[in-house]
């Protein structure tokens, strides 16, 4: 083999090198990736590979408004970074024409981890979900149709597809796709909680370290580590809202899921008030004392809650402090400040 | 220089071509020995003796009470051919998708290709299936895109599926809604559920057809199956529904006796060959 065909071969290498390793070349932009202390994901990267003009096109598709029917409301107003992307201040979901939900905005982190989405589960595809609210009456009040259109006659989209999926088409998976690549980075994994565990010099305080064991002992059969939910649905005992949404019921019509909501994650509750799926807590003391010495007892009542005749879970002064403490070290500052995760950043 | 880019050129040719021949190996087998031709199968709505006309029409349902249709859509999916000897061709399922409705002529004409031959059985799913119903949003194209003729929503965003069937209408007997109408609505899906068993309405309709004409598919024609499909039957059956009692019906338990009635809508009038 003469010498050129040692070039040849080395050259291919480098240029197959590049194309694989695009990105990196390109810019700094780094994909997915799983934290050390989190198990696999379930979302279907592999039938999504995330790029960064992908990442970019979901980001601006996030914070478009042009997917709700007049153009006013994005995804983006009811789920805002600095409040780990959910609606701060508001009970229910604020939309359209000054429409309100019957939910709470649930945050949006770790979805790639979520076996299902919305408090009731009734979609498991993240692919899927953005069509629930653009087509949700009081949220977006839109026709998945009609925003293809909107998005095929902007100056920018059709190029920013382009760069994305390789030809100006756009398509609903296209979006969809687009979307979740956005959404799948949406990962807060760096809490204090997160350095702890992962041997990084942060140590926790003595309150916290006592938080930390009040937690595993009478939070953590659902709040499960490390994602600080087990995805479960439970009625936790807050009885009947104003409006009767019986939470899981409709999705399955098994009357064993009536008022069972999916258990949110423990993770950035300093940003995401109020609480619950109607939102009826403002504080985390009002949660706690929920626990303590509130829940109401209904058929579908968690059986962890109602252990040896007793309902709620025993949690003195004491102990609800140090809970607070420990709750504290999941707040992910870096996760709510992330310029790539921002509407300024595009 | 040139000679090295060349030689780069064809080496990644080389590479090109041997990962695209990787691929082919997915190539169907194939289904059948001879050529393939049209079949057409026409669903012609009708309600009981009379012709389905929308907004027009009145219909009497089996309790009595008399009622008016404005909207009918519904999916056919994975439609499958038997002849005499009882050998079964089922048309390749990305193929297999349609939405049929009242409003829109030419939907109510579904073309398949199948070989040609003589068919005596026919069968098809009145909705979609769960393994499409639970794919990738990829694979959910043509009618079954959720921007795609759905602009009367075939598609549950809260509770991720297909409505198979949907009719709307208005009644005396239905109770004023919130919008000052006395509307009935009938959105009938379920596939079985994804993490959860639930109401499952797939329908897989069989129809013999020695007895209305076997059609004779063959090239250059396109051989017709003609189709009734009573809407009547949805009220009347199993259960006789009642406008009054159930204005609405969707994602429900009462939901599967609307579908187990509508099952039985389908008969064989006749073919063209």
């Amino acid at each position: 083999m003469g010498k050129r065909h040692w070039i040849a071969i080395v050259g291919m290498i480098i240029t197959l090198y590049a194309c694989s390793k695009g990105g990196e070349l390109v810019a700094a932009f780094v994909g997915f990736r799983q934290p050390a202390n989190f198990p696999a994901p379930v979302y279907k990267l592999d039938a999504n590979q995330i790029t960064q003009a992908g990442f970019e096109l979901g980001r601006k598709l996030f914070y478009e408004p042009r997917l709700s029917r007049n153009n006013t409301i994005s995804c983006g107003d009811c789920h805002i970074q600095t409040s780990a992307f959910t609606h701060h201040g508001h009970d229910v979901s604020h939309g359209i024409d000054d429409r309100l939900g019957s939910r709470n905005a649930p945050p949006m982190m770790n979805l790639a981890w979520q076996p299902s989405y919305m408090l009731d589960g009734g979609v498991f595809d993240l692919d899927l979900q953005p069509i629930a609210p653009i087509t949700n009456p009081v949220e977006m009040d839109e026709k998945l149709d009609n925003v293809l259109n909107k998005l095929r006659a902007h100056p920018q989209y059709p190029a920013l597809f382009k760069k994305a999926f390789g030809t100006e088409e756009i398509t609903t998976a296209r979006m969809m796709k687009a979307m979740s690549q956005f959404m799948v980075m949406l990962v807060s994994a760096d809490a204090k909680y997160d350095q702890v565990v992962r041997g990084e010099g942060a140590t926790f305080t003595a309150d916290e370290k006592a938080g930390y064991a009040i937690y595993q002992q009478k939070c953590s059969a659902c709040h499960t580590e490390p994602m600080f939910s087990d995805y479960s649905f439970r009625n936790n005992g807050i009885g009947i809202g104003p409006n009767n949404d019986e939470g899981r019921y409709p999705i399955t019509l098994n009357p064993a899921d009536k008022y069972k909501f999916k258990v949110p994650s423990l993770r950035n509750l300093q940003y995401t008030a109020p609480y619950m799926h109607d939102g009826r807590f403002y504080t985390l003391d009002g949660v706690l004392d929920h626990y303590a010495s509130e829940v109401q007892d209904m058929p579908t009542l968690d059986p962890l809650l109602k252990k040896n005749g007793k309902r709620g879970i025993d949690l003195t002064a004491t102990d609800k402090r140090l809970l607070l403490a420990f709750l504290n070290t999941l707040n992910d500052k870096k996760f709510i400040t992330d310029k790539r995760f921002s509407e300024q950043a595009q | 220089m040139m000679q090295l880019i060349k030689k780069i050129g064809l080496l990644a040719t080389g590479i090109a071509c041997t990962l695209a021949s990787c691929k082919k190996d997915d190539v169907k087998p194939a289904a059948d020995s001879g050529q393939k031709a049209t079949l057409s199968i026409q669903f012609d709505n009708i309600a009981g003796a009379k012709n389905l006309q929308l907004n027009t029409g009145t219909y009497t349902n089996a309790v009595g009470e008399t009622f008016s249709v404005g909207l009918l859509k519904y999916y056919v999916s994975n439609i499958r051919v038997t002849n005499a000897a009882g050998q079964t061709y089922t048309v390749p399922q990305e193929e297999s998708y349609f939405l049929v409705s009242e409003a829109d002529g030419a939907s109510q004409f579904v073309k398949v290709q199948v070989p040609e031959g003589e068919y005596t059985g026919l069968s098809f799913v009145l909705g979609v299936d769960s393994l499409r119903s639970t794919m990738d949003i990829s694979k959910r194209t043509g009618v079954l895109d959720p921007s795609s003729g759905m602009d009367d929503g075939m598609y549950w965003g809260w509770n991720s599926g297909y409505i198979f069937f949907k009719m709307e209408g208005t009644a005396a007997a239905a109770p004023v809604d919130p919008s000052g109408q006395r509307k009935f609505r009938y959105h009938i899906g379920g596939f079985g559920g994804y993490a959860a068993a639930t109401i499952n309405n797939i329908k897989t309709i069989h129809i013999d057809l020695n007895a209305g004409g076997i059609p004779k598919v063959r090239q250059g024609r396109a051989a017709n199956v003609h189709l009734m499909v009573d809407i009547l039957k949805m009220f009347n059956g199993g259960t006789n529904v009642s406008i009054k009692n159930n204005p609405t019906v969707m994602f429900s338990d009462f939901s599967v006796n609307v579908a187990n009635n509508y099952a039985s809508m389908f008969s064989h009038d006749h073919t063209e060959n």
